[in-house]
């Protein structure tokens, strides 16, 4: 079997005008594009749109991509860019920013954690059961949507806290706040279900230190 | 350090872009607090699930829409390149 091509050598194929290359591209991070978009959209049929866009757009501006970033990060930002619009009309908001970037976050203190337990089974032995999968889903969704943006940009897709701020139009002091309190509402949910109550600690213990 | 300055530093600890500095008196801080220890241990393998996590699969139909529109896009955009005529799969 013949090593597979890097996605930088797709790129620059396509932009040389092979469909196939492009098409290759698609097959990569078709999955990875609905996956987010069905996340930020939570519903198939905008999803589906949406990804469609992502993959039209980036055709139609792969010639100016200047691979600063990699083609998956790239991608990722189109397709977030297409999500966001899709909420933003579902508001009826079409020409105003999803959240005024410029204002600090009216956020109080970080939340303190509560349930504090070690879990018994490790993430390894936990992500391929379906029905873990539909908790993580459902602890995603419970998230306020500006804290589930920043968590599936930055923890799910792997882009950097910049890149991430630069996708939402927020401030990288911004995303780092709401990616705290993402993280932290999260492994609360989670190691209500997955901890071990036998090993739980004392919140009163913790918040005394 | 007190918990609270712990908890402000759990994204850079965790994404490893905490100051060295820092990051001894973090590391020092859990070594004596149990419940920090746990709390980052939590927030990793949280982490670790949702990254691991396999992506969802396109509705069939939907795939097919989709690469069937891409090849109808690239043709009309590239209309003189023969490799554009891609086969229908």
């Amino acid at each position: 079997m013949s090593e597979p091509i890097n996605d930088a050598e797709l790129v620059r194929q396509a932009k040389a005008g092979e469909l196939a290359a492009f098409e290759e591209l698609t097959r990569r991070y078709e999955r990875q594009v609905y996956s987010l978009a069905f996340r930020i959209v939570r519903q198939e049929h905008d999803a589906e749109d949406v990804t469609q866009e992502a993959f039209l757009s980036a055709m139609e501006y792969l010639a100016g991509f200047r691979e600063e970033a990699r083609f998956s990060t790239w991608l990722m930002r189109i397709a977030t860019h297409a999500a966001l619009k899709v909420l933003r009309k579902r508001r009826g908001l079409d020409t105003v920013s999803l959240e005024a970037s410029t204002e600090p976050d009216p956020e109080g203190a970080i939340p303190h954690p509560e349930y504090i337990a070690d879990w018994r089974q490790s993430p390894e032995e936990l992500v391929h059961r379906n029905e873990i999968r539909r908790l993580l889903e459902e602890a995603l969704d419970r998230l306020d949507e500006k804290h589930r943006l920043v968590f599936l940009l930055r923890d799910v897709e792997g882009l950097s806290v910049r890149e991430t701020a630069e996708a939402l139009g927020l401030s990288e002091v911004n995303v780092k706040v709401r990616l705290l309190r993402a993280r932290l509402q999260l492994r609360e949910r989670l190691t209500r279900v997955f901890g071990d109550p036998a090993r739980a600690l004392a919140h009163g213990h913790h918040i005394e230190r | 350090m007190k918990c609270e300055d712990l908890l402000a530093l759990l994204n850079e600890y965790v994404d490893g872009t905490v100051d060295p500095a820092i990051c001894d008196e973090f590391e020092k801080h859990m070594a004596g607090c149990n419940p920090c220890q746990v709390v980052v241990d939590n927030i990793r393998k949280t982490i670790t699930l949702y990254k691991e996590g396999k992506p969802y699969e396109l509705p069939i139909p939907f795939r097919d829409r989709l690469h069937a529109a891409l090849r109808e896009h690239w043709k009309a955009s590239h209309p003189c390149d023969q490799k554009a005529n891609g086969e229908p799969r």
